[in-house]
């Protein structure tokens, strides 16, 4: 019975952890690029949550529209000002240019909201239900629900929608798709700011769960690092199962291990995988 | 011989610099130092072979805690030092053998994520580490300006010894084989260059005098906490510098960490809430305005005159 309750932690857990990751792994496999930025979109998507709730009293389920908008903004305008310059550089240069941007955007924010912890407290909570002697804490649960919808979302968008089918020619082969006539730039700077769009989506429904503060943004990195080196880069499908499996792993690594040592497993399962099945579990795929 | 003298001058007045007896410039002297060491260390591995290393944190700190634990053991002050250095020349053995056959963004993310892996452990490991509390050194029986000498020369010979390797390897046949490396690792291996042993060795050169840093500045400072030795941005800051001064060249990284710590000292310390910005903006201005360094600037200029110097041959945009 105790495992099947942590069993069920580790699951709400990991539908949040996929919808943080997914945007960083769009944007790793259509653009080439590692966005060290994530993790400060995610608490800036959370800071939207909560500034959304506590001043207009729009519930974080909701205030995703708003995250997601805001962020999709903020991503686009990066990619097309700065990162769209050094498209062809080294692997390095565009490192270190989103390393250089994280510093700033990470210093703005603890700057204008300082680096307290803050929470969400909603005024009328759902709790928890017990079902078959299993607790399920239901705001948890939805948020879950939620970010995996947004991902089933952003994968029926890639698999669908005309501007999805451009982003993953893009990915396959790109001097191709700009001879039918796309405008790679523009799919690249659509594609970092859905990356964006998933992380500030992902940031309001963590802003229920977790306190907000822009000393998460390093945590939020590395699970997304984490997620995807797990699930195999490059598809929607391998960041949700990346996803899941971390929760899952996190939370039975708590009970056996220790609850401060999650992030240790997780790194070092990172680099055991790195070494041993650069793949991931999954293999490697695309945005087919 | 006629480029050398210049280089051996210009340390040797560095290391007068005790004479002005100013305590102040002696520890920017050393910090100067300490950041040259880690520049030049981590631009045989990035600069040279092109491989985005992220991992000068994890040798600076291991080298740090080793040094500490064995002077705390009651091991001779550069007894402990020399150690470090083997210790993390070993660990970049074994840690390159293991991931240097990743490649790019893989590569980076596996070297970045070990320095985090070093802290947790050090963290935890509180019967060895002090663990979140931090490791105290035997304190120096000496006076403070003694003290403030001994360390500036210390750092400043390592960082000698480091300029000495880089230009040894940039003229041996390991710095040819590592630039064919970063311009095709394929072609490299397809002509005969032994890519992996050559990698590693690579990987061991930028990690041997970091680890000495560490340790010295554990001896320096007399404190270390997981948090300061092993920090991201450890490994961040040298590749800044490289890039600054001019990566994958002998003199960049030297000219890029000292402007890195003039800029450090005149705007950073005053600004101290958005330091970490500043630095953010740096890179920003770093990478669209000045890609191959000062060197870079430089060099094209001289281009038509002297197609082929060594020194500033390396293709420093890359």
């Amino acid at each position: 019975m105790l495992y099947a309750q942590i069993l069920i932690n580790g699951l709400v857990l990991g539908g949040l952890y996929a919808c943080i990751a997914v945007g960083f792994s769009l944007v790793w496999g259509v653009l080439n690029v590692i966005n060290i930025l994530h993790g400060t979109f995610v608490v800036l998507g959370s800071y939207i949550a909560y500034f959304c709730y506590v001043h207009l009293g729009i519930h974080p389920f909701l205030s995703i529209i708003v995250s997601g908008g805001i962020l999709f903004v903020l991503g686009f305008l990066v990619q097309a000002g700065l990162i769209n310059r050094v498209m062809g550089a080294p692997v390095l240069t565009t490192l270190v240019l989103t390393f250089g941007l994280e510093l700033l955007l990470n210093n703005g924010i603890l700057l204008a909201f300082s680096a307290d912890y803050r929470t969400v407290q909603l005024a009328n909570p759902l709790g928890s239900t017990i079902i078959g002697g299993l607790v399920f804490p239901l705001e948890r649960v939805v948020a879950t629900a939620l970010a995996l919808g947004l991902t089933v979302l952003l994968y029926v968008m890639l698999a669908k929608s005309r501007i999805g089918r451009a982003i993953v020619a893009v990915r396959m082969d790109a001097e191709a798709a700009a001879l039918m006539g796309v405008n790679v730039k523009r799919i690249y700077a659509v594609t970092f700011g859905v990356g964006a769009l998933m992380a500030g989506a992902a940031g309001s429904l963590l802003a229920i769960v977790f306190p907000i503060s822009p000393l998460n943004s390093t945590e939020f990195l590395g699970i997304a690092f984490v997620v995807c080196v797990l699930g195999g880069l490059g598809s929607v499908a391998g960041a949700m199962v990346g996803g899941l499996a971390l929760g899952v792993i996190e939370s039975f690594g708590a009970l056996f291990i220790g609850p401060e040592h999650g992030l240790t497993i997780a790194f070092t399962l990172l680099i055991l995988l790195l070494i041993f099945r650069p793949t991931g579990i999954m293999g490697r795929r695309g945005y087919e | 011989m006629t480029r050398v003298l210049p280089v051996v001058l210009v340390i040797a007045l560095v290391a007068a610099l005790p004479l002005l007896g100013d305590n102040y410039l002696l520890r920017l002297g050393t910090m100067g130092a300490m950041y040259a060491v880690m520049a030049l260390s981590w631009n045989v591995i990035g600069g040279f072979a092109g491989y985005p290393s992220f991992a000068t944190a994890a040798f600076f700190g291991l080298g740090a805690y080793t040094g500490a634990i064995l002077q705390g053991a009651g091991v001779y002050m550069p007894l402990a030092w020399v150690a470090a250095c083997l210790a993390a020349a070993l660990f970049a053995g074994l840690l390159g053998l293991a991931i240097l056959h990743l490649k790019g963004h893989y590569f980076a993310i596996a070297s970045l994520v070990v320095a985090e892996v070093l802290l947790e452990i050090t963290t935890s490991w509180t019967s060895l580490t002090g663990g979140g509390m931090g490791l105290n050194l035997p304190i120096l029986r000496i006076s403070v300006d003694a003290q403030a000498r001994l360390f500036f020369w210390a750092m400043l010979a390592l960082a000698s010894l480091t300029l000495a390797m880089n230009w040894i390897v940039a003229n041996h046949r390991l710095g040819f084989g590592l630039r064919c490396i970063r311009q095709n690792e394929d072609a490299s291996g397809m002509v005969g260059i032994n890519t992996t042993l050559y990698k590693v060795i690579a990987f061991i050169l930028s990690a041997v005098f970091v680890g000495g840093a560490g340790a010295l500045y554990a001896s320096w400072v007399f404190y270390i906490e997981p948090p300061d030795v092993f920090a991201t941005l450890t490994s961040v800051k040298p590749i800044v510098m490289a890039l600054l001064g001019g990566a994958g060249t002998v003199l960049g990284p030297v000219i890029g960490a000292v402007l890195f710590l003039v800029m450090e000292e005149l705007v950073w310390r005053n600004l101290l809430e958005i330091h970490a910005a500043a630095l953010g903006i740096l890179i920003v201005i770093l990478i669209f305005f000045l890609p191959g360094g000062v060197l870079g600037l430089f060099k094209r200029r001289r281009k038509p005159a002297a197609p082929s110097r060594p020194l500033a041959s390396a293709e420093a945009g890359r």
